[in-house]
């Protein structure tokens, strides 16, 4: 009895601990998003917003919402992130599917290519990237934020996959071929839905690379046509240049946050549901 | 609904090994055929051609009158029951018997209508909203089949239907395909390594070794006209003795001492020097127990263990193999998938037998029942061929081949 009760309150102190450690930044960046810009400047020692003064209620995010800029940035991180998800999750699903039930010459170096492109790192790409991009038009454009986003996390999501995929025991397609499946309908109507977990995992994974990534979205656009968030904040300069709107930042950035947080809570669910949906045989 | 003609079918893979050799099977329209043989003889991929989701390396396949060599599985008609089941986990209960409709593109108002008939044959209406997950074995089962009599397919395919089931379900299930496939009347070939299923089950058996077809036939022809060695030893529990026999006119030496075998049945082998003679264990009974022990058929051994089951008696007596019967013995049951590791006949007896553990026994043999068998080619010498069913010519020359290596 004794020894339940310690071990309860071990694990109660071990997770308080480490949500402080995650959530601080967090709740940081919403109290500063509630502070006034002069609360801020003159330095407001307080954790939380003082009262008076202090308190700019939600006139941060109003300013930040009314910056036309900003509500372009969104749309962009919004339409892009969504584009290479998708594309990236189909592709991958597809190629995921012929490595984990063809045999063909190549299948490892395929599959290890993969794995060192996602290795490679993002910077070192960048300037060739530049130029290419420049030459091909591509340049300040969203396809050309949605080549690289998809081509860095395919591999992770053909990995992902293909793993869901070989879990899934072949009597299931050819249970479905004599039932008078097409190769193809017996993909769709029982493959596809017994690996959804694995495609929301992979979709989660490239949603979160293109909605975070910062390097690509700074160099490889330079007006407002394509930039996305991470890229947008950067460049979110006030009045005046030397002192920067810190608490409409941080305002936009709880915004950009939110849509991010949806998506891990609608995907979460479909994941474990996928999980829970039982087993073959028993 | 239609018969299914396999004519000289052959299965290579890539290494040239022949998994399923030369195998021909006529199966009559309503026919329920079982194919069975120890693991790895190639029933499982004798039936996996059938349904087409193994190509066919040479020979033709018909279904009714129609070759479907090259058909894809699902221009096959046919249904087909796995030995996981294969349900699929996402759907319910209604959806998975209701899948090859789906496909079909079949009208909801009668898919509703024949799911419903099928779960009520089957007893599954209050599972319908169930996820397969949530079913026991038994029920599982009965979602397979469900799937595959919504479909009214040419012709059922069960790759070990029972196998996966618990002994008491498995007795309740075999009834019930038996019943069930009798009231559809529905061609069927059924794949199992079970001699009971085997038994119970077939109009008529495949006995099958190394992808070479040793015998077809009524279970009861297979039973008591068992056309070599192998089918011999593998049909029947406990399986039948064999013994190392001379003949000499009508006198039969055993390791026990001498019988006296009908005339017609010495003519068939006489001059043939060593043989291996097949009994089986019933055929055996306690001296004192049987007024027919008179004719000279009676002899005294050595009692190892007895297992007493009540209506039965089974004793063990222990006997010493020259080496070139028991070389064949060894190779035998190699076959069969057993590992037995000393010479010994198994003989049963009437459950009010009094033998003892260790004592002497005099037991009475029925030798107008014994097989005779060459023991360098495994055939059956005193096979009745009017009674045998088919026994190809090549699987008496297969039995004596050595084990090819693997």
């Amino acid at each position: 009895m004794r020894e339940v009760d310690k071990r309860k309150i071990g694990l109660v102190l071990g997770i308080v601990v480490i949500m402080v450690w995650c959530l601080l930044p967090v709740v940081w960046m919403v109290s500063l998003s509630f502070k006034s810009a002069d609360a801020v400047t003159v330095g407001s020692p307080g954790f939380l917003p003082s009262g008076g003064d202090g308190f700019a209620g939600f006139d941060n995010y109003v300013d930040a919402w009314n910056n036309t800029q900003f509500r372009r940035s969104i749309l962009n991180s919004v339409g892009i992130s969504l584009i290479a998800t998708t594309l990236s999750v189909v592709i991958a699903t597809l190629a995921a599917y012929a490595v984990a039930r063809l045999e063909f010459r190549g299948k490892r170096f395929v599959l290890t290519t993969a794995l060192a492109i996602a290795m490679f790192p993002v910077v070192s790409l960048v300037s060739p990237l530049f130029d290419l991009w420049r030459t091909l038009g591509l340049f300040d454009t969203w396809p050309g934020l949605i080549l690289p986003y998809m081509s860095f996390t395919l591999p992770l999501a053909i990995w992902t996959l293909s793993a869901f995929f070989r879990e899934i025991p072949w009597e299931m397609e050819q249970a479905a071929q004599v039932d008078g499946a097409t190769s193809w309908q017996a993909f769709r109507k029982v493959i596809v839905p017994l690996a959804a977990p694995g495609v929301f995992t992979a979709a989660i994974l490239t949603f979160f690379f293109a909605w975070n990534d910062f390097v690509f979205g700074f160099t490889l656009t330079s007006t407002e046509t394509a930039r996305p968030i991470p890229a947008a904040l950067s460049f979110f300069v006030g009045a005046d240049p030397f002192s920067r709107p810190a608490a409409t930042l941080a305002a936009a950035a709880v915004i950009a946050t939110i849509p991010i947080v949806l998506i891990v809570l609608i995907f979460q669910r479909k994941i474990v549901a996928g999980l829970t949906s039982g087993a073959v045989k028993g | 609904m239609s018969g299914i003609t396999i004519k000289n079918i052959v299965k290579k893979y890539g290494d040239g090994f022949p998994a399923v050799n030369d195998v021909s099977i006529d199966v009559q329209d309503g026919e329920f055929v079982i194919l069975v043989g120890p693991s790895g003889c190639g029933k499982s991929t004798l039936l996996r051609m059938i349904v087409g989701l193994e190509d066919i390396t040479a020979g033709d396949l018909f279904i009714g009158d129609t070759r479907v060599n090259d058909l894809a599985p699902r221009e096959r008609n046919l249904a087909m029951v796995f030995q996981n089941y294969a349900l699929y986990p996402h759907l319910t209960v209604f959806e998975n018997i209701a899948f090859p409709l789906r496909l079909a593109k079949v009208p909801d108002a009668e898919v509703d209508q024949k799911v419903r008939a099928a779960s009520k044959t089957l007893e599954l209406d209050e599972h319908l909203d169930r996820k397969p997950g949530n079913l026991s074995g038994g029920q599982r089962q009965r979602v397979a089949m469900g799937r595959a009599i919504v479909r009214e397919a040419d012709a059922f395919l069960f790759d070990e239907p029972l196998s996966n089931l618990d002994a008491k379900l498995r007795g309740q299930m075999r009834t019930e395909i038996s019943r069930l496939q009798k009231r559809l009347g529905i061609t069927t070939v059924y794949v199992t390594h079970d001699q009971t299923e085997a038994m119970t089950l077939g109009d008529r058996v495949a006995v099958l070794k190394r992808g070479v077809l040793q015998q077809l036939a009524t279970p009861r022809e297979l039973y008591e006209n068992p056309g070599n060695l192998f089918v011999a030893g593998f049909i029947g529990s406990p399986p039948m003795n064999f013994l190392p026999a001379e003949v000499e006119g009508t006198t039969v030496t055993l390791p026990f001492g001498s019988v006296r075998i009908p005339q017609e049945m010495a003519d068939k082998v006489q001059g043939r020097g060593l043989l291996m003679a097949g009994i089986r264990p019933e055929h055996f009974e306690d001296a004192d127990l049987t007024d027919r022990a008179t004719d000279g058929a009676v002899f005294t051994a050595q009692v190892d263990v007895v297992e007493w089951l009540g209506h039965e008696t089974y004793a063990y007596l222990p006997f010493e193999a020259p080496p070139e019967v028991e070389q064949q013995l060894r190779q035998l049951e190699q076959d069969l998938d057993g590992e037995s590791l000393h010479t010994q006949l198994v003989v049963s007896l009437d459950g009010s037998s009094r033998i003892t553990e260790g004592g002497e026994a005099r037991i009475w043999v029925d030798a107008a029942k014994m097989h005779l068998f060459d023991p360098a080619t495994g055939d059956n010498l005193t096979v009745d061929r009017s009674r045998s069913g088919t026994i190809p010519s090549h699987a008496m020359q297969d039995a004596a081949d050595p084990v090819p290596a693997v």
